[in-house]
Formats: C-alpha cells, sequence, structure tokens
C-alpha cells in the first residue's frame, strides 16, 4: 500500500489541488461510496417517474383498493388494517403502509425531502460558517467577541432539544420575522434549524485558520497594494478555507441528514402526510409486527445515505488533508 | 489557574443566562402561542381566558415573566402550564433514569471504543483492521432511534429476551431487573458512538507509533505489544477522554431523548419531548436550563482538567 502511494506522491511543485483528486480517485471505496450517493440522489430525482408509474402519488390513500397478484384478489389494507408487503411490481413494489399509500413511492418522494433538507441547511451551514469564520477571523475585535461568543451559546444549547422545541413551536403557525415568511407546514422550518445548529461546527475552525491566515505574507501584500477588507477576505482569504470546507461538507450533510430523521421521528422535522425517512420510520414502529417492512425500507436507505457520505467525506479528508482532526455531531 | 477558572465561571453563567432568554422567546414569540387560551380550554369565554391571563400574570411585559418564572425555577416552585405539576419534582423523578441510563452507556462506549482501537491499531492494514474500520462506519452512521425500535421489538418484544421496553428501579425491583432493562438502551447509546472512540484512538494510536518516544521503547527491546500498551496508548488516550467528557455532557444534556423515547424510559429527555407536543413552556425552559448546564459544566471541567494536565497550555 505504501508503494501505491508513492507511486501517487507528486513531482515537486504539482498543484496541491491536482494531488488531492489523484489520491480521491485511488480511493476505490471512497468513489463507490460516493457514486452509491449519487445514485441515491438521481433515484430520488426520479421520484415523479415511479409514481408515474405506480399510478399514485405520495400521500394518497388507497384504503379501499384491491390488487390482482398471481391471478388473486388481494386487498391493499386487508380488514384488520394489515397491509400488504412488497409486491416486487410496478404497483406496491415495496409494499403499502397503514393508509394504503405506496411505499416505494413514498420513500423515493420521503429522499426528496431528506437529501433536500440535507443538503439545504449544509449550504445554510456553510455560508454562515465562512461569513461568521470571516468576519472573526479577519476583524478581530469586538466583532471577534460578539460571534465567538454568540458561537458559545449556540454550541452550549443542546441540540436536540432546540430542534425539538424550535420544530414544534414553528410547526403551529410558521415564522413571520420581518421579511421572512415561512408557514407552519414547511420544510424550510427544520432545514433552517438544522442549518445554523451546524454552522457551529464548521465556524469555529474556520475562525481560527483565518486568524492564522491573516498574519502571512501573502495578505500582507495584498494590503500592500491597497486591497480592502472585504477584497482580502474574500480574493485572498476564501480561497484558502476551500479544503477545510470540502472536508466538513460530506459530514455536514450525513448529520444533517440523521438530525432531519430524527427530528421528523419525533414530529418535529417534515410535516405529515408528506414523507420523509424520519416520518416513514416513525409511522412504521405502530405496526412493527404486522408490516416490518414499513419501517426496515426507509431505515435501510437512511444508513445507507449516511454510510456513503461518512465514508466519501473520510475519504476526502485522506486526500485533502489526512491530519484534519474533524467532528461533527454530538 | 483560579484566575481562569473564575473566567470560566463567568462566561458559564453567561451562557446559561443567553440560553434561558432565548428559549423563554422562542416561546413567548409564537404566532397565537398565548398559553392562557389553551389553559382555559377550547369552550372558555373572555372572561375565563381574561382571569387565567391575570393569574398567571400573562399580562405583565415579558422580562416580568421571565424574572418570574426563572425565579421559580430555582426555588423549586414552577408548575406546568398543562396540569399544574411541579416541574422539578418531575425532574427529580426523571433523573435518575436519564443518569442510569447515560453512565452506563458512557462506560460501554468508552470501553468497546479503547477496545476496538487498540485492536485496529495492533492489525493496521490487515482485514481485521478493514473490518473494524467498516463496522465502526456503520455504527457511525446508524440513526439511535431506528436500531432501537427494532431492537426493542424483535429483541424485546419477539423474542422476549430483554424486557420490551420501561424502566425498573433498583430500589423497587432490584439491581438485575435494573440492569436487565437498561442492556438494550445502552447498547444502542453506544453503538454510535463505539464507532467515534475506535476511529480516533487508532488514528492517535498510528500516530503515537511514529514517535520518537516509541522508537526508543523498541529500541530498548519491548516486545510490540508492551509498546503499544505502555507508551503510546497513555498519549493516545488524552483526546478520548475530552472527547468523552463532551458526549457524556451531550447525552446529559439532550442527546438521551431519542433513546430514552424509543424504549419509553420516562426519563428527563421524555419529559421534554412530550411537554414541547403541548407547547408546556416552564418544563421545556427547566430542561432545557439543565441540558445546558451539564455541556457547559463537562466543557468547563475538561478545559480546566486539560490545562492541569497539559503544561504547554498556559492559563
Amino acid at each position: 500500500m505504501d508503494e501505491a502511494r508513492h507511486a501517487l506522491e507528486p513531482a515537486t511543485g504539482d498543484d496541491p489541488w491536482r494531488l488531492a483528486l489523484r489520491r480521491l480517485r485511488a480511493n476505490r471505496v471512497a468513489i463507490g461510496f460516493g457514486a452509491l450517493f449519487a445514485v441515491l440522489l438521481a433515484l430520488s430525482l426520479a421520484a415523479p417517474l415511479w409514481a408515474h408509474v405506480a399510478g399514485t402519488t405520495p400521500s394518497r390513500n388507497h384504503l379501499a383498493d384491491t390488487i390482482v397478484i398471481d391471478g388473486q384478489r388481494r386487498d391493499v389494507v386487508t380488514e384488520d388494517r394489515v397491509p400488504i408487503g412488497p409486491t416486487w411490481r410496478a404497483k406496491y413494489f415495496l409494499g403499502a403502509d397503514g393508509n394504503g399509500r405506496d411505499v416505494a413511492v413514498r420513500l423515493l418522494y420521503g429522499a426528496r425531502n431528506s437529501l433536500f433538507i440535507g443538503i439545504t441547511a449544509t449550504l445554510i451551514s456553510v455560508l454562515l460558517a465562512v461569513m461568521l469564520g470571516l468576519l472573526a477571523g479577519y476583524l478581530r475585535g469586538w466583532v471577534d467577541a460578539v460571534v465567538s461568543r454568540a458561537l458559545d451559546v449556540v454550541w452550549a444549547f443542546p441540540v436536540l432539544l432546540l430542534g425539538i422545541a424550535l420544530g414544534v413551536a414553528l410547526a403551529r403557525d410558521g415564522l413571520r420575522l420581518g421579511p421572512l415568511s415561512i408557514s407552519g407546514g414547511s420544510k424550510w422550518i427544520p432545514t433552517l434549524i438544522i442549518g445554523v445548529v451546524g454552522a457551529v461546527y464548521l465556524a469555529r475552525p474556520l475562525r481560527g485558520l483565518v486568524l492564522s491566515l491573516r498574519e502571512q505574507d501573502f495578505v500582507e501584500a495584498a494590503r500592500a497594494q491597497g486591497a480592502g477588507p472585504l477584497r482580502i477576505m474574500l480574493g485572498e482569504l476564501l480561497p484558502n478555507l476551500a479544503s477545510t470546507i470540502l472536508v466538513f461538507v460530506p459530514l455536514l450533510v450525513a448529520n444533517a441528514i440523521l438530525l432531519e430523521g430524527a427530528l421528523s421521528f419525533l414530529g418535529a422535522g417534515v410535516r405529515p402526510p408528506d414523507p420523509s425517512w424520519g416520518t416513514m420510520i416513525g409511522d412504521g414502529v405502530a405496526l412493527l409486527t404486522s408490516a416490518p417492512h414499513l419501517m426496515i425500507v426507509p431505515g435501510v436507505m437512511l444508513v445507507a445515505t449516511v454510510l456513503a457520505l461518512n465514508v466519501l467525506g473520510d475519504g476526502v479528508r485522506a486526500a485533502l488533508d489526512p491530519r484534519a482532526k474533524v467532528r461533527v455531531g454530538r | 489557574m483560579l484566575r481562569f477558572i473564575a473566567r470560566r465561571l463567568a462566561g458559564m453563567l453567561a451562557v446559561l443566562f443567553a440560553v434561558s432568554v432565548l428559549t423563554f422567546l422562542i416561546f413567548a414569540v409564537i404566532p397565537d402561542g398565548a398559553p392562557e387560551d389553551r389553559m382555559a380550554g377550547p369552550t372558555a369565554s373572555p372572561g375565563e381566558v381574561a382571569a387565567v391571563r391575570r393569574e398567571w400574570g400573562f399580562d405583565k411585559p415579558l422580562y416580568v415573566q421571565y424574572a418570574r418564572t426563572m425565579t421559580k425555577i430555582f426555588t423549586g416552585d414552577v408548575v406546568s402550564y398543562v396540569d399544574r405539576t411541579n416541574v422539578v419534582e418531575e425532574i427529580g423523578r426523571g433523573a435518575p433514569r436519564t443518569f442510569s441510563l447515560a453512565i452506563g452507556a458512557a462506560i460501554l462506549w468508552v470501553a468497546g471504543g479503547i477496545a476496538l482501537g487498540l485492536f485496529g491499531a495492533a492489525r493496521a492494514g490487515r482485514a481485521t483492521d478493514r473490518l473494524i474500520t467498516v463496522l465502526a462506519l456503520i455504527g457511525v452512521s446508524m440513526p439511535v432511534f431506528w436500531l432501537g425500535a427494532l431492537a426493542s421489538h424483535y429483541l424485546g418484544f419477539e423474542a422476549g429476551i430483554f424486557p420490551d421496553g420501561g424502566y425498573a428501579e433498583i430500589g423497587r425491583h432490584g439491581l438485575l431487573e435494573w440492569l436487565w432493562h437498561l442492556v438494550l438502551p445502552w447498547s444502542v447509546l453506544a453503538v454510535v458512538l463505539i464507532g467515534v472512540y475506535s476511529r480516533v484512538l487508532r488514528s492517535n494510536l498510528l500516530d503515537a507509533l511514529h514517535a520518537d518516544y516509541v522508537r526508543t521503547a523498541r529500541a530498548k527491546g519491548l516486545s510490540e505489544g508492551a509498546v503499544l500498551r505502555r507508551h503510546a496508548l497513555p498519549n493516545a488516550l488524552i483526546p478520548i477522554v475530552t472527547l468523552w467528557g463532551l458526549d457524556f455532557g451531550a447525552v446529559l444534556g439532550g442527546g438521551a431523548v431519542l433513546t430514552e423515547s424509543v424504549f419509553d424510559l420516562q426519563g428527563v429527555g421524555q419529559y421534554f419531548a412530550d411537554s414541547v407536543g403541548r407547547l408546556d413552556v416552564p418544563p421545556v425552559l427547566a430542561v432545557t436550563m439543565l441540558g445546558t448546564f451539564f455541556i457547559v459544566a463537562v466543557n468547563t471541567i475538561v478545559d480546566i482538567a486539560y490545562a492541569a494536565l497539559d503544561p504547554r497550555i498556559r492559563l
């Protein structure tokens, strides 16, 4: 393995990004799991196609419907409310749930919600963290004091408790804060909560990085050329934060998806009847005896997605910055 | 050192204050979140609603309400808006359950993490090391609520090996019953963190194995096992101690909600989840304060311990 690694090491003066890319490409496991994540993402985008094939929508109930399998007519949901298991056909490919809704269709639409929230929340986290890290690290003084104390408070806040409290409180009537207006059932409520919470994990290391970068010669040179603070922050410092941000992104998405699952499971995330993996698992608990597929299917999807992101993130870290101490989530 | 401790304690109080104000505000600014409407009931006349508002002081300015609620939390007089039970007593009832869960799980995850980390580092690059890495990553990716619900159902309800959720008090049901009810919750909570710990320890150990003092130990003719255990391990463990403190604080400070709910342990976290569902502000505020206290306190202790242990950190 050492020899293989040796062959990959650069001729002197090679572009560090190209080197990192080459290292990542050589890591077949990470690439494989990255591809798995891409497939899951593509499947979620194809949700309407499958809904068309299955001839239903994620939230349409089919309590009184029947389906013919191998010449036998069967209830989608029996009289004692036992839903049909996987049929491996277009209709009810993965079975139905307690309301006769098509699990496969809900799973794909749930993937849309879970992945949308995970990715969007991470974008919010990264934007916030970059802004706070740059401002606090470059301007120092009172700005740094305010930002650092605010981060301390969010850091000390019990994440799950905050998420549950906000999720439940805002779900009733939504949020109206100046120009920002979100309706009660909106996906943006869990997205914003998770995004803000996740920003802390990245903002602290970025601030530290900026503090050390601002003392270096290239920043001094830019300043001597008359560059203002904004230009230095965005033009000189930001590109140097890119590798750290990149290392965090897959792990932040993984953490966001897990947190969304937990909040939705507790009824503080995505609102029913809108599906997400967390709500589907929550719905499945009561029917675990008669219809175990209701819980196992979304759970396996959730684990596969988070695992794919964790392995990919591990590979990205090893390729970009093997020494980095990265920790997301608690 | 004393000045450092004093500064950290002052910072701790400031953070607690900020968190309490924020939590109070979250519930104060919810549109239509006025508790008197819910408390008086859907059929109440405007006069009855007004009476409730006066009785509970909801007509006072926010800062007065905040000060009153906080005073009541600290004197132990705070009661639920919904059923008027004493919040501090309810928390006292749940606390032994939450502590039992957190302490047992913490022992399990640190022991498991160290064992797997040592094993992985000793066999770095071999098949067993790869297998441990894969298992650790799967563990890290597990949603606690899913794993817990499956374990409780299949090992508890169906197989009957373990109890089907619930908690047994030591005083009433004996040590064995208590242990029996907690084995599954402990394991489920620990699985996720064992993965984290084994990976951190493994990489710390591998770093340490390349350090000069380890080369010296090898040069003295020590066996590889002795080098690993007596020279590399103590240094690699320091970051684990920090991590352990932070995670323990986080589990006490709300991380246990999911495990408690899934296994119906009726601890503080579950009390919180139930109270939020009823928009019952006093318990939410009190539990959030308590959770924050644990997180901040453990953070402070870890910082102080670190400063005391590591001569390179100047205060």
